[in-house]
């Protein structure tokens, strides 16, 4: 009989372990789904350059728009804070669909390997960008609903796990997007 | 087409009507422009044809309800599964006069087989379908595809393969996230647009991040394990009658005439329960893969194209056997009309899969 408050002290601390410890790790998998984001925007700044060099020959009238990728590229990168980020790389994106949707009125162009190839990778590190920030938003979502819910809200309150805030986009650029492309 | 719904300039995800910004990458929406020129850079959409959608409720909402359901009672069949194997173990035992060896027997021959299945796993299933690293120049889209769709479920990148056969068909092995294999057939990647090709590495990726790869080797080898004790039984059983009995003769004395019969009609109806229990799993994990795939790709009506075109153009693949045929996106052994939902499938039919894609996408009463 005596055991019996025994265990229950060895239940709850077993379970307060338990809950800390994955509290933990939601909190790392937030912050390297984070991290995961920049990686692939590092991709997409490395991978313009080669694009911008690749079109160039080709499209000497179309100056303006190489002009306005390399300056959002430039721009992206210096942006500092998360809001100004966003902002920024949703400018670079407009300005890389808008060299894509000229590079369609040059068939040579399009017919390039090169450019075909770097499409396909900007293509892809777009989409990567937009799952990386997807599951850093989902990872987000399943860190803050066990920091608020009962009973591991219990612990996350204890040991000071705060909330985390979702990746979004500025309220500016839920303006109307310019399609006047092709 | 003038389709109702919303197409995201950013990134081609299909959004409801009523959305004011993209709920994938959350670009904003205008009034009616989904800019033509954007699907160039979202990867080409050609002639996927679907009908003009009708959305009526928000999708994301339904695809972690979906997934709670089907891991559910996965794990209930992969229970009873196990059940089935022990209840065998113990009425045999009980035939030959001691349960405890029975239970034993059994758990011995579980843990062989098992560990052999365990440890072997992907490489024998990959060589059987001359499976080939996937060429990082060659198949540079599907590498990014696979990559993408990693990012998104939160996985290992899994090491990619490609299969020579023109059917086209994907399978993933591998009981770890950590060691998965993803493995698709050329004529897959001939015949699926990126979208498509998108939802089946979704699919594959839900199978390896739910385990299913593990449990596929696991639920296997139960049911091999059950079939060959039913097996030893009743060729024991039957040598016993000429006075040679299986399982040692110290015993034998003791044998009890209600467990000899009730071994011999769970010797044989348990091999078909587990099979038909298997398969149950097999088709539920596949609806599950289903949802999750929907869940990491927030486009449910890729995968729904993807598979519509996979059983319209053929998903056999060489060196295809009844051992691997669970392990693939579509059964490449036969394919099940939508009204015969055989118990013995490993899948469902294609025909409820799409249905209910769709209706994840908002699609009311397709």
């Amino acid at each position: 009989m005596a055991y019996i408050p025994l265990a229950l002290i060895v239940i709850v601390v077993a379970w307060f372990v338990a809950a800390y410890n994955k509290l933990v790790r939601m909190r790392n998998q937030v912050k390297n789904a984070w991290h995961q984001i920049d990686v692939q925007l590092k991709r997409r700044y490395d991978l313009i350059p080669n694009l911008v060099e690749v079109v160039k020959d080709y499209m000497s009238f179309e100056q303006e728009t190489l002009t306005k990728v390399i300056e959002a590229r430039g721009a992206a990168i210096a942006a500092k804070g998360t809001a100004a980020q966003a902002k920024a790389e949703n400018v670079l994106t407009e300005s890389l669909k808008s060299l894509f949707a000229v590079v369609e009125n040059y068939p040579d162009l399009k017919a390039n390997q090169n450019v075909a190839a770097l499409q396909e990778e900007l293509t892809g590190t777009e989409n990567k960008i937009s799952f990386a920030r997807q599951f850093f938003n989902d990872s987000v979502m399943a860190y803050n609903n066990t920091i608020q819910a009962i009973p591991s809200n219990l612990v996350a309150s204890l040991f000071n796990f705060t909330t985390e805030t979702y990746f979004e986009a500025p309220e500016s650029d839920r303006a109307v997007p310019k399609a006047d492309l092709r | 087409m003038a389709a109702p719904e919303k197409t995201c300039g950013k990134c081609g995800t299909v959004n409801p009507r009523g959305a004011d910004y993209c709920y994938l990458c959350q670009a904003p929406f205008g009034a009616g422009t989904p800019g033509p020129g954007v699907q160039a850079f979202a990867g080409e959409t050609g002639g996927s044809g679907n009908a003009a959608p009708v959305f009526k409720a928000a999708p994301m909402l339904l695809f972690p309800d979906a997934q709670r359901h089907n891991v559910r009672m996965s794990a209930l069949l992969f229970a009873l599964l196990v059940g089935v194997f022990f209840l065998l173990g113990t009425v045999i035992g009980g035939a030959y006069g001691d349960v405890g060896n029975g239970i034993a027997l059994s758990a011995v021959l579980c843990v062989i087989l098992g560990g052999a299945a365990y440890f072997n796993g992907s490489s024998i299933v990959l060589s059987l379908h001359d499976a080939a690293k996937a060429d990082p120049e060659r198949h540079r889209q599907l590498l990014n595809v696979v990559e993408e769709m990693r990012i998104a479920a939160g996985v290992p990148m899994p090491k990619v393969y490609v299969m020579p056969s023109a059917g086209m068909n994907a399978f993933a092995a591998g009981r770890r996230p950590e060691e998965a294999s993803v493995a698709v057939t050329q004529g897959l990647l001939d015949g699926l647009n990126r979208e498509e090709l998108q939802g089946v590495i979704a699919h594959e990726l839900a199978h390896v991040k739910s385990r299913d790869t593990l449990y596929n080797v696991c639920a296997a080898v139960l049911v091999g394990s059950i079939a060959l004790l039913a097996d030893m039984f009743l060729r024991g059983t039957f040598f016993a009658h000429r006075g040679r009995s299986f399982g040692g003769r110290r015993g034998g004395g003791r044998a009890n005439a209600a467990y000899i019969v009730l071994g011999i009609l769970l010797a044989l109806l348990a091999p078909l329960a587990a099979k038909i229990l298997q398969m149950s799993i097999s088709r539920q994990r596949e609806y599950h893969a289903d949802a999750a795939a929907a869940g990491f790709t927030r486009n449910p009506l890729g995968l729904a194209s993807a598979l519509s075109k996979i059983a319209a153009g053929g998903a056999q693949v060489p060196g295809e056997n009844r051992g691997t045929q669970h392990l693939f996106i579509v059964n490449p052994l036969k394919e099940f009309g939508p009204g015969a939902s055989a118990l013995m499938s490993t899948h469902p039919p294609t025909e409820l899969r799409i249905q209910r894609l769709k209706a994840m996408a908002g699609f009311g009463g397709v």
